[in-house]
């Protein structure tokens, strides 16, 4: 009901425009989304950062959405329209929306922009994304105390899914030392067809543990129907009561916060963020019934020495899938490591594509 | 590590997977014998989807889900009916028109049902043959709708062959200034062939939002409009070839998947690509006759209808 409410609110502002308000006007935040905030995902994440938001600012902000924008020239069109509306601080959540927002921030250098998970930055174009694997470590150490081996629907096999699948087996086989990995690449981020039967084969061949890479809660569904577990993107435990163990959550709050301050307070300048659990812009979701209490204060532990940075995931030593040493004992590797990870650890079978 | 367990679950998931193919496939191919291409089976297929896993949430009738679905990708094929029989519309464009605007009105519609969930539509009990060795885990696995989707197969086939009605279509598809001499109402075969074919695509839509993955998220179908548009014409237009060109794609797929999952070393990229590629070269040499070919495409497909007196 409330988020019905805000968008009434949100319409009638955007409808509204400038100058509803002479004096003492709000911060105007526009948010450019890539699909629905029903879509239990992605978006519906970000979401939760935007309300955040209202809640921590009240009548000092105002925020408006736009839902299902892909990238490309509708994004380009909502980002000038936010402008022409008098935005001052513009969010695309999506990688599509990069290069539009892009193009539209030079033309505009007095207001601020973000983006989500790109990589082009200038003066008034900050970039932001998350260390998910702090978090797939943790839901990994869920999989690998309630079975014996994982299932990974992935989508490509870019450096932020290998650590994602290398971080999750880590984690397991802290746990369960003789948990193992098993990947179908799907070469999709989306069609629930496909995942859904890309996590039936796995569950036929025998994994007691799915998780996944693409966006639909079809792999949920999956495990939920098969009596198994599952990890997911995302708290989509509507989807499976008994099978949801638990899922990485991305929680942009306390990034959206910190950046709204910053332009409130005039000290906002660009930025290249990437944090993780540190920082709070990850999560875990809450965990099943089923997950027993010595597990998740095992879990939490982590959480806590991973957020004090006692602990790194990826921290020595580090073993690949065919022996040889990736971090030596006792170091951490460099986010330039991190960001181009291309190896399975040991743990994972079959060959990387 | 493959045992039989493992084989009849790699065929129930092979046969699921073919199953909204088939019923949009044939759905297309009576519009095509009927001399129209519909290139707006992925937009029939996403409204069928939404308004098949509305009803089925509230309703809990699967009968009745599929039955909504049919008749929403039948009203929104006769969009099309409209462009092309009437306003002579060229019917590879009116056909994309369809895609997009099945895309957007099931995108609008759906929006209530984004993130609901569901419990499918189970098996059924055939008594008898759930009691077989091996094979019954088979049978006791495979819903209503897979075998539906054989008998609509066989009758189709049957129709096309053997009655008038099969005759009557084929020919206003073959040459439809002939048909239309002969007295046959060259429009109002079209309308219902179209008709038809919007309902089986609805049909396959809503197969996947109320079986296969029983959801509704915007633009699930997520291409298989476009395969089943292809399978119609690798299949040289014959009900039967069109059967096991879908299901040798969900075999092939399904194989892939586990041979992903017993970690062949073959890239996954060339994995990926086996149905597709699997299929088309099967179909492609069973009907390498192209003579064949020509005499199965039906003669007036794709031009425009312009009754004369």
């Amino acid at each position: 009901m409330t988020k019905r409410l805000t968008l009434a609110a949100t319409a009638l502002s955007l409808a509204l425009g400038t100058g509803a308000m002479a004096q003492d006007e709000p911060l105007k935040i526009g948010f450019v989304y890539s699909s629905l905030i029903g879509d239990a995902g992605w978006t519906f994440m970000h979401d939760q950062g935007r309300l955040m938001l209202e809640e921590e600012f009240g009548d000092a902000i105002e925020t408006a959405y736009v839902e299902s924008i892909d990238g490309g020239a509708d994004a380009e069109r909502v980002i000038r329209q936010f402008v022409a509306q008098d935005f001052d601080l513009i969010f695309g959540t999506s990688f599509n929306h990069m290069n539009p927002m892009a193009k539209v921030a030079a033309q505009n250098p007095d207001i601020a922009f973000e983006h989500a998970t790109g990589y082009t930055q200038a003066d008034n174009l900050a970039i932001y994304h998350t260390r998910a694997y702090d978090s797939r470590y943790l839901v990994g150490m869920v999989a690998g105390a309630m079975g014996d081996s994982m299932g990974v629907v992935a989508s490509y096999p870019i450096p932020e899914v290998l650590r994602g699948i290398n971080a999750m087996t880590l984690g397991a086989r802290e746990v369960n030392p003789d948990f193992t990995t098993k990947v179908v690449w799907i070469s999709t981020w989306f069609d629930p067809g496909a995942e859904r039967t890309a996590a039936d084969a796995m569950l036929d061949q025998g994994v007691d543990v799915l998780a996944h890479f693409t966006d639909s809660p079809a792999v949920v569904q999956a495990a939920e129907d098969r009596g198994k577990f599952v990890v997911a993107l995302g708290d989509m435990s509507q989807y499976g009561e008994t099978a949801h163990l638990t899922a990485l959550d991305y929680n942009w709050g306390p990034y959206y916060v910190e950046r709204t301050r910053a332009v409130l307070d005039g000290t906002w300048e660009t930025d290249n963020t990437w944090e993780g659990i540190a920082a709070d812009l990850m999560t875990i979701a809450p965990f099943a019934d089923s997950v027993p209490e010595d597990v998740r204060e095992m879990v939490m532990v982590r959480k806590e020495e991973i957020r004090s940075g006692a602990f790194h995931p990826f921290q020595g030593p580090l073993v690949k899938q065919d022996g040889s040493i990736a971090v030596a004992e006792g170091e951490i590797p460099d986010d330039g490591m991190l960001l181009s990870m291309d190896f399975y650890v040991e743990g994972v079978e079959g060959s990387l594509p | 590590m493959i045992d039989g367990a493992l084989i009849v679950a790699m065929l129930v998931a092979a046969m699921r997977t073919a199953t909204p193919l088939i019923f949009a496939a044939l759905g297309e191919l009576i519009v095509e014998k009927a001399g129209c291409v519909n290139l707006g089976v992925e937009g029939m297929m996403l409204v069928g989807a939404v308004t098949g896993f509305a009803v089925g949430y509230t309703t809990g009738n699967f009968a009745l889900a599929f039955a909504v679905g049919a008749i929403a990708g039948a009203v929104l094929s006769m969009i099309y009916g409209v462009l092309v029989l009437h306003l002579h519309v060229n019917q590879y464009a009116a056909g994309l028109a369809l895609t997009i605007v099945g895309g957007g009105a099931s995108a609008f519609w759906g929006q209530a049902w984004q993130g609901l969930n569901m419990r499918g539509m189970g098996p059924l009990e055939i008594p008898g043959l759930s009691a077989l060795p091996t094979l019954g885990d088979l049978f006791s696995r495979l819903d209503a709708m897979v075998y539906l989707a054989l008998l609509a197969a066989a009758a189709i086939a049957y129709v096309l062959t053997r009655t008038r009605l099969g005759l009557i279509i084929r020919a206003v598809g073959e040459n439809h200034d002939s048909a239309h001499a002969l007295g046959v109402s060259v429009i109002g075969v079209r309308y219902g062939a179209i008709a038809f074919g919007g309902a089986m695509a609805g049909i396959g839509g809503a197969y996947l939002s109320c079986v296969m993955t029983p959801l509704w998220i915007e633009g699930m179908t997520a291409g298989r409009g476009w395969i089943a548009v292809a399978l119609v014409v690798f299949a040289t237009w014959r009900p039967a070839r069109l059967v096991l060109g879908a299901w040798l794609f969900g075999l092939v797929t399904i194989m892939q998947l586990h041979g992903q999952g017993f970690g062949l070393a073959v890239p996954s990229q060339i994995l990926a690509m086996l149905p597709y590629l699997v299929t088309i070269l099967v179909l492609v040499l069973i009907s390498r006759d192209a003579t064949r070919i020509r005499l199965n495409a039906p003669g007036s497909l794709g031009k425009p209808f312009q009754p004369t007196a």
